[in-house]
């Protein structure tokens, strides 16, 4: 399956109760999958007239407690900002994907992680965060996908999946989640709108706006300090080759999966290469990359930016090891030679 | 004794934040009494939007939600589509149906969403401090039009929009009907129409929508009596009242003839 195919298909095993969108390359087989096979499963899916429509459509639905999801690329997903912060306001669970490309403006539809500064400091306007999942698979996509639904409504926020062109696009072998049972609606009675005939419960209102600020300040502590929590449940990361290695690379989505092959090519050169790869882009694993910072082995971040999570790394490890960055933008993917030559390169300096 | 008045069950008894002689407390009334006799208070959701009405839910006794600006139509849209047994009323203002959620608004209808806008349209942005609505007239003055409206080159501030009449273009639509809070007579033709697009949205049919013209004495600067005799000599001739398409079946039709034209 694509990548696209294989989240979509994820979200509907997932039990996301309703589907908006709004056509944008590189994610269209996401959403032409889910006008295929929602309505086969008798779920909601409406081709949104703009991004600002699919992802207020989604703050409605998830009004209601149903599992909502919309997907897009960059420009679409900075459309979408507005909807965000307003379910970010209003604590609503939903999923969105955004298919990174180059940017800025209308830029490139070719693969880019530019994108970063934007998914991981909330987004839209004012203080809050959202969820933000990064895949490096087709597989990952999928299990992500499923997961970002559930912590959707654990944390009662928005969740994102941050991919790119490449993995939207790319086909692999995937095994599928089984087709989730659980009733995760009435988890959410105690807030939901509707059916208020059931148990002839108190009017609810779902609304972002607080007028009064010492009211809104409390309540935006109030969600800090649930973001806290996350922080300290929900961090998720891989490493590989990190505590024994010459130099750590530290990337994201595509530029780990080629980090890997350059750990490769390093290998039958005698380096050892530690790859780290941040997972949960927000919460980022901080403490991890400290850790790993104290075998005082220099650092190379490699980015389809201009530089981006290299400010997390550096605020991770401080000053204790050389930090350094291979970066491509536009919608150019690093290659693995690439890397691997500027590893030698790195290593070679350091001897001097 | 029979009680034949009462405070309707949907209406909090509280004191509201509108104005003296805003049409809001009207119109509000007018839903509470409607989702009152129709039974449906226990399923209803009401979208409130940005700008002065956002404190409806303060006064509604039923759910409610609270969108983007201009975005309400495509929150009612899922809204409805879930709970589709549900009376789901998207209540907006004229600045945010009529030009920030111009999109959200004709394509909800256009795919017949069947949920039912209730549109206030006074003509101005009450909550921001009277500046220029799609819907201002021609010469009226506001913050942002200082000298009146004026349509021609180089001020170029557009002609007032009439919705339905755009709206009734589209096949998604079913019921378009536009009353005024100026007389106690054409409150109650309001609350007919209002009546007639609550109960063609329970029924199944498409996209409804019932256009208030309602005054804004703070913002336009005068009295409330003054006020209400700008809607009648003023909006009601560029606005014209009626159904402007009532395309449900007779039985639907029937009950709403007559009336104020």
């Amino acid at each position: 399956m694509k990548g696209n195919e294989a989240i979509a298909e994820a979200a509907i095993r997932a039990g996301c109760g309703a589907y908006f969108g709004y056509p944008i390359t590189p994610q269209n087989e996401l959403i032409a999958w889910m006008a295929c096979h929602m309505p086969e499963h008798g779920r909601i899916f409406i081709q949104a007239e703009s991004e600002l429509a699919a992802i207020n459509m989604v703050y409605g639905a998830a009004c209601t407690g149903i599992r909502a999801m919309t997907s897009s690329s960059s420009p679409g997903i900075s459309l979408k900002q507005e909807g965000i912060s307003y379910a970010a306001g209003a604590d609503l669970p939903c999923v969105y994907v955004n298919m990174v490309r180059g940017g800025p403006g209308l830029g490139s539809i070719a693969p880019a992680q530019s994108d970063y500064f934007q998914s991981t400091r909330g987004g839209g306007h004012g203080d809050y965060h959202v969820l933000v999942l990064a895949p490096k698979s087709v597989q990952e996509a999928a299990d992500l996908t499923y997961l970002a639904f559930t912590l959707a409504d654990k944390w009662r926020m928005p969740a994102m999946i941050l991919g790119d062109g490449l993995l939207g696009q790319m086909m692999e072998s995937v095994v599928l989640p089984e087709y989730s049972t659980a009733d995760t609606q009435t988890d959410k009675d105690g807030w939901t709108v509707g059916n208020m005939e059931k148990t002839h419960r108190q009017a609810h209102r779902i609304s972002s706006i607080m007028l009064d600020p010492e009211v809104l300040e409390k309540k935006v502590r109030e969600r800090f300090e649930r973001y806290k929590q996350i922080e300290a449940e929900e961090i998720r990361y891989e490493e590989k080759n990190c505590d024994n290695a010459d130099i750590v690379l530290v990337a994201y989505g595509s530029a780990a999966r080629v980090c890997q092959g350059a750990q490769q090519l390093a290998a039958d050169l005698g380096i050892t290469v530690g790859l780290f790869r941040p997972i949960t882009l927000w919460p980022f694993p901080y403490k991890e990359l400290e850790r790993i910072a104290k075998n005082g082995k220099p650092v190379l971040v490699v980015e389809m930016s201009m530089g981006q999570m290299i400010e997390d790394v550096r605020l991770a490890v401080r000053d204790r090891v050389p930090v350094s960055l291979l970066s491509h933008t536009g919608g150019v993917i690093p290659t693995e030679e690439e890397i691997c030559g500027r590893v030698r390169q790195i290593l070679k300096e350091e001897k001097q | 004794m029979k009680k034949i008045f009462a405070h309707p069950a949907s209406l909090i008894p509280v004191q509201t934040k509108y104005c003296a002689g805003c049409g809001h407390g009207v119109v509000h009334r007018i839903i509470a009494e409607l989702v009152d006799e129709m039974n449906m208070r226990e399923r209803a959701v009401i979208t409130n939007p940005v700008g002065c009405a956002i404190w409806a839910d303060l006064y509604f006794n039923f759910d409610s939600v609270q969108p983007a600006h201009g975005r309400t139509p495509a929150a009612a849209s899922a809204l409805k589509r879930i709970l589709n047994d549900h009376l789901v009323i998207c209540y907006q203002g004229d600045g945010d149906l009529a030009a920030i959620g111009t999109a959200e608004t004709v394509h909800a209808a256009n795919r017949g969403e069947r949920f039912t806008t209730v549109f206030i349209n006074n003509a101005i942005y009450g909550m921001t401090g009277g500046q220029m609505a799609p819907t201002t007239l021609i010469h009226q003055k506001a913050a942002t039009a200082p000298n009146g409206r004026d349509p021609s080159v180089p001020a170029g501030m557009g002609y007032p929009v009439r919705v339905l009449e755009m709206l009734a273009t589209l096949e998604g639509t079913v019921y378009l009907a536009r009353g005024a809070t100026d007389t106690p007579a054409h409150i109650r033709q309001l609350k007919t129409y209002i009546r007639t697009a609550f109960e063609a949205q329970t029924a199944g049919y498409g996209s409804t929508m019932v256009e208030v013209l309602s005054p804004c004495p703070t913002n336009w600067g005068v009295t409330p009596v003054q006020a209400a005799d700008i809607v009648a000599d003023q909006m009601i001739p560029y606005y014209p009242l009626g159904e402007i398409k009532n395309t449900l079946p007779d039985t639907f039709r029937s009950r709403t003839n007559g009336g104020a034209q």
